[in-house]
């Protein structure tokens, strides 16, 4: 083998090489940076066994694959002088390649089927979840419990200023939120996945679950996470200006502790309700509001209510206009724009704490103010 | 009509006006090459943005737009009519045709492409901005959730598909009446024959994209409801629509590579291509194979598990066919007399990448893997391998191979060498990673990701700049040699090559088998 | 072209260059700005902002048809000046078939839509199935059936209380177009449409059979007669359109049914308009340019392969939309 030959050869290796030390490297198992992570569910860990599978099959036969090639780029270029053959089909092994390709996908397809059918087995669940993707933001449900239903939505809490580099990016840049879905461990888990507006979709690799959510329709898959643990991912389909900022956290927990969670989850909901018979003064309502704008309104409304995607609510005819009005645009949102109807999404307190707020803040000073009664009532209209 | 033995006419009417297939030829290549220069320009905003975590450059709004304008413009603009100017330029000389079966629509369907572009593009400065929701622009983030650029946008498909439609329609009535005698069907050169079979594909399927634009044209404006489930209809309808167009338009993509890389192998290895028959076949299997596949794409959309198993399984037999291509190119290479110059480095840098996007394609088609792998990097990866160092490879060669038959000046080897491995190189840095990191679950169309992703990201960033830059390098290789290039009058240019191309004198006359040649 | 060699050649007619292709894009592209302009207008725009996307679209659409007949023009004067070989006319052929194929092709996602709506969306909607999509939670109170009376958004209470957000609004209509709910079999104008576009079909051909003998006389009759059905449908199609707005209101609003039945309607009872300008325009060349013989008409023979065409549509139609 001349100089040039034996280039060529490690040249050649050198991607085959690459993925096979990569896959090597990974298939440790832990959750890794560069392969798939195993997880920590029973299907999980088939997924991944069928994926390295067939990794493994395709390095293989790329292996022989590009070995013949670089066999005849190494042996048969004309610059050794070779006089080329002149043959250019054989019946015999033309059927071959065909026919071997062949079941070697029938060995990929036999355990993919079952894989497949286990993914889909949703029976026999003891938890059902209700998750509803909004722009930009999870709604999860837990069904089924009794008592109240406890229902809270999870928004993304990085801070702009790390999002623009202003300050310095916490360990969990992105994959962080105010609250995550907590799941008891060793549980069969029925996630039941729609959307409110356009299409996300759920997925959280270490639970092997990714579920489109369509508006309209309901997608079933499930889970059971056999380790404890704080396991997160993303909303993975285009969703919008804020696609990339739509995380998902996902606490799996003993069952005691979720017993107790979901216990403080029923109380603080029944709180919530007592709230809304409750009234509150100005100030107490305008601190609130001012978290909940910044939480559900600041995306669209700018951080000083100057507008962006929204209009601006500093002067705004309708903040500054009847309250009414007002509310109406709060509840049921306007038709065909991205102002949505946030009438089931925030607690009647918070609406009236909302409402309240933008009529006063941003130099609107209106002096009027809501009382989560009047949000009820107006809905109940 | 005169004296046919004219030369073309001068100045900018020669160009309007037009109706020779080589002048047609040549406006859809340097046209789709500027549209590659723009996608690949969004592209490296794309990259840049992505250089680091954090959001640098652009608005998470703007992101959106590059990366749907990318998509479009890089399938739309850039890739599809390359092939249909390769194929104006090759074809009629392929098979002994004097010209195209209708000339004046060819030159039709190529005129209403640079205005649509143009009006796709100028959505950029439209009040919301361009389209951004992806080249695949899924109902409702397309429809109810768009701004108006999804009008203009609508009718670019419209007019886009329309071009193609008549260019295909041309290309098949110039394939199945035109040849010269004794050119019968199995004589055809292999890129010929793909081409044949794309037009198919392409007539099949772009009305379908129509109706797709037009049902969402209705929704948006009109108030019907194909894809709100309030009104009874199916987002997900949508896909279904979009993928029986979408599916087969990726084949579309890589056939005419497919023809170029075998043409251009025999020719630089001086042994006739092996398997002819079975590369026709297995182009037309791989054809009727793209037509009930189209589900792979939806594995998460909630389908019964039935159709999903039919997917997967009609998905993976497309690597039985695709793989006969694969041996039939190494066997004639085997025991050839190889050389490497510039088209043959990239057709085996072709064979290479391409087999390696085919091996996650079908990693991909394995539906509970791809549960994990969907609208990951992983898919981004995957399709880059198949497209750029699929298609775009193959195009780079087929004008290496064809340019200096062309206009009779060659091109500068060493500078097309290092075209080459500074091609290699930097795709491979930018897109290998991108398996890592998709793994990894860092999902794709996002303007800013988790810190873990870091590293890969910025090599990625890197070796797409580095790629980027090699494109300059071709640029001015190709324009270096159509000016002042060292003149070739050997007909055959390269020794190996065969075909009624090469008996024709080089460069090639502007008018050519006004009497068709007989085939023996 | 059989026993064809070298000798025998017939030249291939490459016309020299033409500016058509130029004045039809400009005619097209000015058609489409103008109609996306419109559109956006009465969806995004300010009702009093003066705009002129309509002149836009008007000049647009004028400057194409013009082209478009003097490109037909042009192909015509050629075929007469005999500058058409056999060969190329095989070009025509082969082109019209390929047409034709491209926009069966365009139908056939309209029918794949209405199939899928009513055969696995619909259901779904009505809560059927499980393990896929299952949806009791969300339209509870939502039965599917097909012609959809009730939308799911109006089962559950209209458009006030949305389930999805920034949907619209979409109000069934009390009356479908099936056979079942029309007042008696007279009244129930899909009869007669089909009966009017199958006789259609068998006129055409009839005229068909004159050419081809050489008997212009009958040609003119059976063509003429082939044109004024077509205009009947035509005429048809808009009292039915009117009966549905007007009567039994249905429109383009009505949820899925109201859509899928206006889209293959409205775009059939186009191509039939399209087919019978092209029968039309047919029957002027012979009756006034007197052109076509018993050999030299491809331009009446495409336009009826188009009009068998439109009809076969119809038949799916009157199956599928109607009927089942
Ligand atoms: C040129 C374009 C092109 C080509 C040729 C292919 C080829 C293939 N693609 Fe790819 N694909 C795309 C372009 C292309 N793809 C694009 C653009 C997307 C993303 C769209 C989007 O969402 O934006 C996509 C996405 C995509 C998905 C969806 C992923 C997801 O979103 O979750 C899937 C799933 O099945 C898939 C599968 C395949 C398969 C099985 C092939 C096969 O044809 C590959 C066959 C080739 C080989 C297998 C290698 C050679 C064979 C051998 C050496 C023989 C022996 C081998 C074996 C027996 C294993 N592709
Ligand atoms: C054939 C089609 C094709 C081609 C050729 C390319 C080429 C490239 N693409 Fe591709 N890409 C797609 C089709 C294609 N792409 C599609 C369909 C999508 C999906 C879109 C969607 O999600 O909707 C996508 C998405 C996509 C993404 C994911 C975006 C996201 O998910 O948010 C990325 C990210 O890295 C990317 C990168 C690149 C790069 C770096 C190139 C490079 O190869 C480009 C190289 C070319 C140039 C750079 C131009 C030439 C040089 C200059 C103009 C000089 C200036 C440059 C420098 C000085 C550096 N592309
Ligand atoms: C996703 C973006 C988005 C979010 C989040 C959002 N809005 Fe809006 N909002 C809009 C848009 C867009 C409009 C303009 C609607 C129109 O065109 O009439 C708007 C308009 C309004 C108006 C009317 C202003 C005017 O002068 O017309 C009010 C009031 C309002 N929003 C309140 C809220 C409240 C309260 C919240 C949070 C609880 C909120 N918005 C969150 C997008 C948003
Ligand atoms: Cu939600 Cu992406
Ligand atoms: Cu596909």
């Amino acid at each position: 083998m001349g100089f040039k030959a034996k280039r060529l050869c490690k040249l050649a290796l050198g991607p085959v090489l690459l993925f096979m030390s990569v896959s090597a490297m990974a298939a440790g198992g832990e959750a890794s940076s560069i392969n798939m992570t195993p997880g920590v569910t029973e299907l999980g860990r088939e997924i991944y066994d069928l994926h390295m599978i067939i990794l493994w099959i395709c390095v293989a036969i790329g292996v022989a694959v590009f070995g013949v090639m670089f066999y005849s780029i190494i042996f048969h270029r004309k610059s050794r002088g070779v006089t080329p053959a002149t043959f250019h089909e054989s019946t015999t092994v033309e059927i071959a390649w065909t026919v071997v390709p062949f079941f070697i996908l029938i060995a990929m397809a036999v355990p993919a089927t079952t894989t497949l059918l286990t993914l889909y087995d949703t029976d026999d669940s003891e938890l059902d979840i209700l998750i509803t993707g909004y722009q930009w933001k999870w709604k999860y449900e837990y069904l089924n419990e009794e008592g109240e239903n406890v229902s809270f939505f999870s928004n993304l809490r990085t801070p702009q200023a790390e999002i623009y580099n202003d300050e310095a990016k916490g360990e969990y840049y992105l994959l962080e939120v105010d609250e995550p879905m907590v799941l008891p461990v060793n549980t069969k888990v029925r996630f039941l996945v729609t959307a409110n507006d356009v299409i996300h979709s759920w997925w959280v690799p270490a639970l092997a679950v990714k579920r489109d959510a369509i508006p309209g329709f309901i997608n079933e898959t499930w889970a059971r996470p056999t380790e404890q643990g704080i396991y997160r991912g993303q909303c993975s389909e285009l969703c919008g200006k804020s696609h990339g900022f739509m995380p998902i956290v996902v606490n799996v927990v003993s069952k005691e502790e979720y017993g107790q969670w979901i216990a403080a989850k029923q109380t603080e909901a029944s709180e919530v309700k007592q709230l809304t018979s409750q009234d509150f003064t100005l100030d107490e309502l305008m601190v609130r509001g001012e978290s909940v704008y910044d939480m559900s309104c600041l995306a669209c409304h700018g951080a000083k209510g100057e507008g962006g995607v929204g209009n601006a609510i500093a002067g705004s005819s309708v903040a500054t206009g009847g309250i009414n009005a007002h509310l109406e645009i709060g509840i049921n949102g306007v038709p065909g724009t991205a102002m949505q109807a946030f009438g089931g999404q925030l607690s009647d307190v918070d609406m009236a704490a909302v409402i309240t707020y933008q009529r006063n803040a941003f130099g609107n000073n209106m002096g009027d103010s809501l009382q989560p009664v009047d949000v009820y009532n107006y809905k109940k209209r | 009509m005169g004296d046919h033995h004219h030369g073309p006419a001068k100045g900018l009417t020669r160009w309007l006006f037009t109706t020779n297939h080589k002048d047609i030829g040549t406006m859809y290549l340097w046209f789709s090459f500027s549209m590659f220069l723009l996608g690949g320009f969004f592209a490296m905003i794309i990259r840049a943005e992505l250089f680091q975590p954090g959001m640098q450059l652009i608005e998470p709004a703007f992101f959106n737009q590059m990366t749907t304008l990318h998509g479009l413009i890089m399938v739309f603009g850039a890739i599809m009519p390359s092939f249909v100017g390769l194929a104006n330029w090759l074809i009629p000389m392929m098979i002994g045709a004097p010209d195209m079966a209708l000339p004046r629509m060819n030159n039709w369907s190529f005129w209403i492409l640079p205005p649509a572009f143009l009006l796709l593009a100028s959505t950029l400065f439209m009040e919301g901005g361009a389209p951004a929701a992806g080249w695949t622009f899924y109902a409702p983030l397309s429809t109810t959730y768009a701004g108006p650029s999804v009008t203009y946008f609508i009718f670019c498909i419209h007019v886009l598909g329309l071009s193609s439609i008549m260019g295909s329609i041309n290309i098949i009535a110039t394939v199945m009446n035109m040849r010269a005698p004794g050119m019968t069907y199995m004589k055809m050169p292999l890129f010929v024959w793909t081409w044949l079979i794309t037009a198919f594909l392409l007539v099949a399927v772009m009305p379908v994209l129509a109706g797709a634009v037009t049902m969402m044209l209705m929704d948006v404006h009109f108030g019907t409801s194909f894809f709100s489930a309030a009104g009874g209809g199916d987002p997900v309808l949508f896909q279904h629509i979009f993928w029986f167009f979408g599916h087969p338009e990726v084949y579309i993509i890589i056939l005419p590579a497919f023809g170029v890389v075998s043409q251009i192998i025999p020719a630089f290895s001086r042994k006739p291509l092996f398997g002819y028959d079975s590369m026709v076949y297995a182009t037309a299997s791989i054809a009727f194979l793209s037509f009930i596949v189209w589900a792979h794409h939806m594995y998460t959309v909630g389908m019964p598990v039935a159709g999903e198993l039919f997917f997967m399984y009609a998905t993976m037999l497309i690597a039985v066919p695709t793989g006969v291509k694969v041996f039939n190119w190494i066997s004639t290479m085997w025991r050839g007399a190889l050389s490497f110059e510039t088209p043959m480095l990239f057709s085996i840098g072709f064979i290479i990448l391409f087999t390696i996007g085919g091996f996650t394609g079908l990693m991909l088609s394995i539906a509970p893997a791809d549960f994990q792998y969907h609208d990951s990097y992983f898919v981004v990866a995957h399709f880059h391998y198949v497209m750029v160092a699929g298609a775009v490879f193959s195009m780079t060669a087929a004008i290496y191979f064809w340019l200096p038959k062309w206009c009779g000046r060659m091109y500068n080897e060493t500078m097309g060498k290092t075209h080459f491995w500074i091609s290699f190189i930097g795709f491979n840095l930018a897109f290998f990673p991108q398996h890592f990191v998709g793994l990894a679950g860092m999902p794709r169309r996002i303007p800013d990701y988790a810190l873990q992703f870091a590293d890969f990201n910025m090599m990625s960033s890197i070796g797409a700049f580095i790629y980027g830059a090699s494109q300059i390098l071709f640029l001015y290789n190709v324009i270096a040699t159509i000016v002042a290039g060292d003149p070739v009058s050997d007909e055959k240019v390269w020794d190996g090559a065969e075909g009624l191309e090469w008996t024709l004198p080089t460069p090639v006359p502007y008018h050519t088998f006004e009497t068709p040649p007989l085939v023996k | 072209m059989t026993g064809q060699t070298s000798t025998e050649y017939e030249k291939y007619y490459v016309p020299e260059k033409s500016r058509l292709a130029l004045c039809a894009t400009t005619g097209l592209i000015l058609s489409i700005y103008g109609a996306s302009g419109i559109m956006n207008d009465m969806t995004f725009g300010d009702p009093d902002e003066a705009t002129n996307s309509w002149s836009i679209f008007l000049f647009g659409m004028f400057f194409f048809a013009a082209t478009l007949f003097s490109w037909f023009r042009t192909a015509i004067k050629e075929n007469i000046a005999g500058l058409n070989s056999a060969q190329l006319k095989k070009s025509y052929v082969l082109g019209m078939f390929w047409f034709i194929f491209s926009e069966v092709m365009f139908f056939f996602a309209f029918f794949g839509a209405l199939f899928y709506v009513r055969n696995l969306a619909g259901p779904w909607l009505g809560g059927e199935g499980d393990g896929g999509r299952m949806n009791g939670l969300l339209w509870p109170s939502f039965d599917f059936s097909w012609p959809m009376m009730q939308t799911p958004q109006e089962a559950m209470g209209g458009a006030t209380t949305q389930l999805i957000a920034n949907n619209g609004s979409f109000t069934s209509a009390h009356t479908s177009m099936s056979f079942a709910d029309a007042h008696a079999w007279w009244h129930w104008l899909p009869l007669w449409n089909t009966l009017v576009l199958l006789t259609s079909s068998v006129t055409c051909h009839i005229a068909h059979l004159g050419i081809l003998k050489g008997d212009k006389k009958k040609f003119n009759l059976w063509l003429g007669i082939t044109v004024a059905l077509g205009m009947i449908f035509v005429y048809l199609q808009i009292m039915e359109y009117y009966e549905a707005y007007n009567e039994f209101g249905l429109t383009l609003n009505s949820g899925i049914y109201g859509s899928t039945f206006f889209m293959l309607t409205g775009f059939h009872g186009f191509h039939v308009f399209m087919g019978m300008t092209m029968l039309l325009i047919q029957l002027l060349r012979s009756v006034i340019g007197k052109q076509f013989t018993a050999t030299e008409h491809f331009g009446f023979e495409a336009s009826s392969w188009y009009w068998h065409f439109v009809d076969v549509v119809w038949v799916f139609l009157f199956l599928f939309v109607y009927i089942l």
